[in-house]
């Protein structure tokens, strides 16, 4: 889905940051900003209300360099999480190549991410898109909190998997980033693949940086 | 992977689309023309070089187009084909292009909105046709990147991510 210029030598990749309201999608691009180099990335844009909800989207350019002649860029996105702005919402996530789905762990938010993550696949779908075929994780925000829900809690509420038709793909895979487990394998009877995830604490930058560059690497290998 | 939006564009099509804008620019007095695809990515730039950050300025022009389309529908219109943004000084015009791409012009009192939307007319046309070859093309053969370009752009977000 993304844009190759061959005339500017460039390739613009658009990763969505979606989840929850207040769930810490804004924070993660923050973190994103301080912390890399000024020289990869450019201005961060908030379209923001007054009490710094998001309104529309935020917006951070991140410079990878350039790759075989091709400057390669990352478009970071948020959309805003109310589901009051989900017109803006269905808007940012036009000519998507990767998704980025910032749950909160927080046991009283588990309606909203279910919800959230609804919302996120129908959206998708106006546009043509199938979440299950787009690079797609998870992050599990605010693990630092006392009420957060337990990860295999999250995981069956919010990444249950969904079922593995094509024959080819019906083989365990170990996933990569959690020992022992596996993002395609048999459950009930069923083969089915799960999203890879990763926990965060966002606030303080903990698995912000996992997490993207986990989705960056299936969007990179998507245009391959 | 639903290839669906996935276009490329290469140096004939920015020759062809350089050649309508500098024409258009010279009949219409107006200083700069970009195009924007409505995913937020600027496509080419002609005349002068904008003082502003062109990601952030293309990224909010396809926020801008696509709000609007989206008032456009609920007034029962199938959309507002242009859109006009009044300074001061400098005035900015947008013009839709095949459905997938906005052609902004930012003009300033050397010319009359009058003139630019005259000119407009006749490059949105050509423009129009230049972009659907481009998309009957790509629709026929997604862009595919060499092979070693994904591994290199591997090392890169590991460098650019993993240090941090």
């Amino acid at each position: 889905m993304s844009m190759i210029n061959y005339a500017s030598r460039e390739i613009n990749c658009k990763l969505v940051y979606y989840g929850p309201g207040l769930g810490g999608k804004t924070t993660n691009l923050e973190h994103v900003y301080q912390k890399v180099a000024p020289a990869s990335r450019g201005k961060m844009i908030s379209l923001a209300t007054e009490t710094e909800r998001t309104l529309f989207f935020d917006f951070l350019p991140v410079d990878l360099g350039t790759i075989r002649g091709f400057k390669v860029k990352f478009h970071l996105y948020t959309v805003p999480g109310q589901v009051y702005y989900n017109a803006s919402r269905k808007l940012i996530l036009k000519g998507v190549d990767g998704v980025v789905f910032v749950a909160d762990s927080q046991l009283e938010r588990m309606e909203a991410n279910i919800e959230a993550m609804q919302n996120l696949y129908d959206n998708l779908a106006q546009h043509g898109y199938d979440l299950t075929a787009l690079p797609f994780v998870i992050q599990y925000n605010k693990r630092d909190l006392p009420n957060a829900a337990p990860i295999a809690d999250l995981q069956a509420a919010v990444n249950p998997g969904w079922v593995v038709t094509d024959p080819a793909r019906q083989r365990a895979l170990p996933d990569p980033y959690h020992e022992g487990e596996y993002l395609v394998s048999v459950r009930e009877g069923q083969w089915v693949e799960r999203a890879p995830w990763f926990e965060a604490v966002a606030m303080t930058g903990e698995g912000v940086f996992d997490t993207l560059k986990a989705v960056s690497k299936l969007v990179v290998k998507s245009l391959g | 992977m639903n290839h669906a939006t996935s276009w490329s564009f290469r140096e004939d099509d920015a020759r062809r689309i350089q050649l309508v804008l500098a024409q258009f620019l010279a009949d219409s007095g107006a200083r700069t023309a970009l195009i924007v695809d409505r995913t937020g990515q600027l496509v080419a730039t002609v005349g002068e070089a904008p003082a502003f950050d062109p990601t952030a300025f293309a990224t909010l022009t396809a926020a801008d187009f696509s709000a609007n389309d989206q008032l456009a529908r609920m007034l029962g219109e199938p959309e507002f084909g242009a859109l006009f943004h009044q300074g001061e000084r400098e005035s900015m015009y947008l013009a839709d292009i095949a459905r997938r791409v906005i052609l902004v012009v930012l003009f300033d009192t050397r010319t009359t909105l009058g003139l630019v939307k005259l000119r407009v007319r006749a490059a949105v046309q050509e423009l129009s046709s230049v972009f659907t070859d481009m998309f009957a093309r790509d629709g026929r053969a997604a862009p595919k990147m060499e092979p070693g370009l994904v591994g290199e752009a591997e090392d890169e977000i590991d460098r650019l991510f993993g240090g941090v």
